[in-house]
C-alpha cells in the first residue's frame, strides 16, 4: 500500500496548483481547467479510498518507523471514513460545476475545496497526535474561508463566528495533545496508547480527556458547543454546506472522538456517559430547534446537530458497554453509530444539495415562499423525498435500519430513558421533515414560482446518486457486505488496544 | 498619518539600513536549518518581517508597486508545490513519501553546509511558503485598511 499518501498529496498538490494558473492565460487556453483538474483529483481519491477497503497496515513517511516518524494508518475505520468523505466530495464536485458558475473566482473555490479534502483525508489517515492537529487545522481553515465565500454581510459574520469558535476548539485540542505529550513523552498515537496502558491514565490522562471532549465536541457541534453550526452551514454555498454537514463535522469531530477515546486513551464509563448524555442532549435540542425554523438551510443545519447527536450517543453507549465488559452489546451500539454516520452523510449531503437546487431555481430559502415545487422540479422533489424519508427513519430506507440498531442496543443495554428519547426524537424528526415536504413540495404552485425549472443535469445527477444511497445503503448491514465495511470498522473500536499492536507490532 | 507617504525620514533611513541584514539573516536561518536551530519556518518569518518593515516604513502603496500580491501568491503556492515534488520524488526513488533520496546517494559530511540530503531543499521550500504567506496576511490586513480609508467596500 505504497500509495496511501496520495490521498493527501493529490488534493494538496491540486489545491496549490490552482492558484498558480494565470487567470487570463487559463481563460484562453484552459477554459474550465480548474473544474477538470478538481474532477480528476476527486475521481482519483475516490478510487483510492475504495481500494483501501479490506486492507490494514501502516505507511511510513520518509521510511521512518512508527514511534520516531509520522506514519499513516489504514484500518477498517479509516477505510470507512475515507470512502464516505471521498465519494461525497466527488459528487459535490460534479454538483459544483453548475452551481458555482455564478461565483466569479471559481479557481479559488476549487483550491480551498481541495485543501479541505486533503485536510480531512489527512485527519483520517494520520497516526500521530500532532499531525492530526495540523490536518485538522488545514481542513478547518479552508472551511472558514469557504463559509464566507459569498462575502455578504451575513456570510462574513457566520464565517467569523465559525472561525472564533473553531479556533477555540483547536486550542483545546492542541492543549490536550500537549498534556498527552507531557504524560507519555510520545506523540505517536499507537505509542501513546501503549504507554498509557502500561503506566495508567492518572490525573493528566483525565484532564486530557476533558480537553478533547470540549475540543472535538466543538468540532462536532455537540450541544452546548453547537452555536456556530446553524450560521456556518446555512451561509456557505450549498455544495460546501453538503460537505460541512455531510462529512466535515464527522471527520473532525466524531471520527476524532472515536479514534482518540477508543484507540488512544481507552474509554472508561464516565467518558462513555458524558458522550452518551451529551449526544442525547444534542439529539433532542437539535430536533426541537429545527421544528420552528423558517429557513430551509437552517432547518437542515439544526437537523445535523440532532443527527450527529445520534452517532455520538451510540458511540458513548458502546463505550459504557465496553467498560462493563459487554462485548456483544457494545458491538451492536458501535455498528449502529458507524452505520448512522454513513447514512447521515449521504442523506444530509443530498438534502443540502437539494436545498441549493431550490435556492438556485426558485431564488428563496424561506419555506413560506415555496410551494408545489414537486410539479416544477420533479427530480429534486423525488430525491429530496428519498432523503427525507431516510433521515426520518421510514422502514425500507437506509436511515431506518441504523436508527433501529441504535434503539435496539439502547433497549438491550438497559438505557430505557435514552431509548424513549431516541424514539421521541425520531417522531419529531419525521414531523419537521414532513413540514418541509408539505410547505415546499406539495400543494399549489404560487404565482411567483410558475416559471421555475428543474435543476441542471450535473446537479440532478449528483442528487440522484445520493438518493440511490438514501434508498439502498441499508444493504450495508446484510451479511456479506457487513463483513466488508461495517464489521472491520467496528472491530477497530471494539478492540481498542489492538490499534497499538497493529501499528507497532509485537 | 497619510498612508502614501509612509513614516518619517528617520524611520525610512533606519529601515533602509537594517532591512538588508534582516533579509540576509532570514536566508541564513533557512539555509542552515539542518545544522543549527532555525529552519524554513523561522527563516521565512524573519524574511517576511523584513518585507513588513519596508511596507511599514515606506507606506503600503509604494511597497505594493514593487511587490505585487499576485507575485507573493505564486511564491506561496510554489513553495508548497516544491515541497510536494521533493516528497513525490522520494516516494518514486525510495518507496516512501519524503524519503531522503539525496542522502542515500551523496551522504556528505555531517555538520557541513552541503549535507543532510533533501533537508536543505525542504527548508528552502518551507521558507518560500512561510515568507510569502505571512507577507500576504499582513498585506491583506493593510489592503483592508486602505479600502476602508477610501470608504469603499472590502
Amino acid at each position: 500500500m505504497s500509495w496511501v499518501f496520495l490521498l493527501v498529496a493529490l488534493p494538496l498538490g491540486g489545491g496549490f496548483l490552482l492558484p498558480l494558473f494565470d487567470k487570463r492565460w487559463a481563460e484562453r487556453w484552459l477554459p474550465r481547467g480548474s473544474e477538470a483538474l478538481t474532477l480528476a483529483l476527486t475521481l482519483a481519491t475516490a478510487g483510492l479510498a475504495f481500494a483501501t477497503i479490506g486492507w490494514e497496515g501502516i505507511y511510513r513517511m520518509g521510511g521512518w518507523s512508527p514511534p520516531l516518524g509520522i506514519n499513516l494508518v489504514v484500518d477498517g475505520l479509516s477505510s470507512l471514513m475515507l470512502v464516505v468523505i471521498n465519494s461525497i466530495a466527488l459528487l459535490v464536485t460534479i454538483y459544483s460545476f453548475k452551481y458555482m458558475e455564478d461565483y466569479t473566482p471559481t479557481g479559488k473555490y476549487y483550491s480551498l475545496f481541495l485543501l479541505m479534502l486533503a485536510g480531512m483525508n489527512g485527519v483520517i489517515l494520520t497516526g500521530d497526535m500532532f499531525n492530526l492537529f495540523v490536518f485538522l487545522e488545514i481542513a478547518s481553515i479552508a472551511s472558514y474561508a469557504l463559509v464566507g465565500y459569498r462575502r455578504g454581510a451575513v456570510e462574513l459574520e457566520a464565517a467569523f463566528k465559525y472561525l472564533i469558535l473553531g479556533s477555540i476548539g483547536s486550542a483545546f485540542i492542541i492543549f490536550g495533545v500537549g498534556l498527552l505529550y507531557a504524560a507519555t513523552g510520545q506523540l505517536n498515537m499507537a505509542q501513546v496508547s501503549r504507554n498509557l496502558a502500561g503506566q495508567g491514565r492518572g490525573v493528566i490522562g483525565g484532564i486530557t480527556a476533558a480537553f478533547f471532549l470540549v475540543g472535538f465536541g466543538l468540532k462536532a457541534a455537540q450541544v452546548p458547543f453547537h452555536a456556530w453550526l446553524p450560521d456556518a452551514h446555512s451561509s456557505a454555498p450549498s455544495p460546501i454546506s453538503a460537505i460541512l454537514s455531510g462529512v466535515l463535522i464527522k471527520a473532525l469531530g466524531v471520527y476524532c472522538l472515536a479514534r482518540v477515546f477508543f484507540n488512544v486513551l481507552g474509554i472508561d464509563e464516565i467518558e462513555g456517559n458524558i458522550l452518551m448524555w451529551g449526544g442525547t442532549l444534542s439529539m433532542v435540542v437539535g430536533a426541537l430547534l429545527a421544528v420552528g425554523q423558517e429557513d430551509l438551510k437552517r432547518l437542515l443545519a439544526y437537523s445535523s446537530i440532532s443527527q450527529v447527536g445520534y452517532i455520538v450517543l451510540a458511540l458513548g453507549m458502546g463505550g459504557i458497554m465496553l467498560s462493563r465488559g459487554e462485548q456483544a452489546l457494545a458491538s451492536l451500539a458501535l455498528v449502529g453509530a458507524l452505520f448512522h454516520l454513513i447514512n447521515h452523510a449521504a442523506n444530509k449531503a443530498l438534502l443540502f444539495l437539494a436545498s441549493g437546487a431550490i435556492e438556485e431555481q426558485a431564488q428563496t430559502r424561506q419555506l413560506g415562499e415555496m410551494g408545489g415545487l414537486f410539479h416544477r422540479m420533479p427530480v429534486t422533489g423525488t430525491t429530496t423525498l428519498c432523503g427525507v424519508l431516510s433521515i426520518a427513519g421510514i422502514p425500507p430506507f437506509a436511515g431506518f435500519w441504523s436508527k433501529l440498531i441504535i434503539i435496539v442496543a439502547a433497549l438491550w443495554g438497559g438505557f430505557y430513558a435514552v431509548a424513549t428519547l431516541l424514539i421521541a426524537t425520531s417522531v419529531l424528526t419525521l414531523a419537521y421533515y414532513m413540514r418541509v415536504e408539505r410547505e415546499a413540495f406539495f400543494g399549489a404552485v404560487p404565482e411567483r414560482l410558475q416559471k421555475v425549472k428543474e435543476a441542471p443535469a450535473a446537479m440532478a445527477w449528483a442528487m440522484g446518486l445520493l438518493a440511490a444511497g438514501a434508498v439502498g445503503l441499508g444493504v450495508l448491514y446484510l451479511p456479506g457486505l457487513r463483513e466488508m465495511v461495517l464489521q472491520p470498522a467496528m472491530n477497530v473500536l471494539l478492540e481498542g488496544l489492538r490499534y497499538a499492536q497493529m501499528v507497532l507490532g509485537g | 498619518m497619510p498612508e502614501k507617504e509612509g513614516m518619517s525620514l528617520i524611520v525610512k533611513e533606519v529601515a533602509r539600513l537594517i532591512a538588508p541584514p534582516i533579509f540576509i539573516f532570514g536566508l541564513y536561518l533557512t539555509l542552515t536549518g539542518h545544522l543549527t536551530p532555525g529552519g524554513g519556518f523561522p527563516g521565512g518569518v524573519v524574511f517576511a518581517c523584513g518585507f513588513i518593515l519596508v511596507v511599514l516604513a515606506y507606506g503600503g502603496k509604494r511597497a505594493f508597486r514593487r511587490l505585487p500580491p499576485e507575485g507573493a501568491s505564486k511564491y506561496d503556492s510554489g513553495g508548497a508545490l516544491l515541497f510536494l515534488v521533493i516528497g513525490l520524488i522520494g516516494s518514486l526513488v525510495g518507496g516512501h513519501f519524503l524519503y531522503n533520496f539525496i542522502q542515500a546517494a551523496l551522504p556528505g559530511t555531517v555538520f557541513h553546509l552541503l549535507s543532510a540530503g533533501t533537508m536543505p531543499l525542504i527548508n528552502i521550500a518551507i521558507g518560500m511558503k512561510v515568507a510569502a504567506c505571512l507577507f500576504m496576511v499582513v498585506m491583506a490586513l493593510t489592503l483592508f485598511r486602505l479600502a476602508g480609508e477610501k470608504g469603499g467596500e472590502s
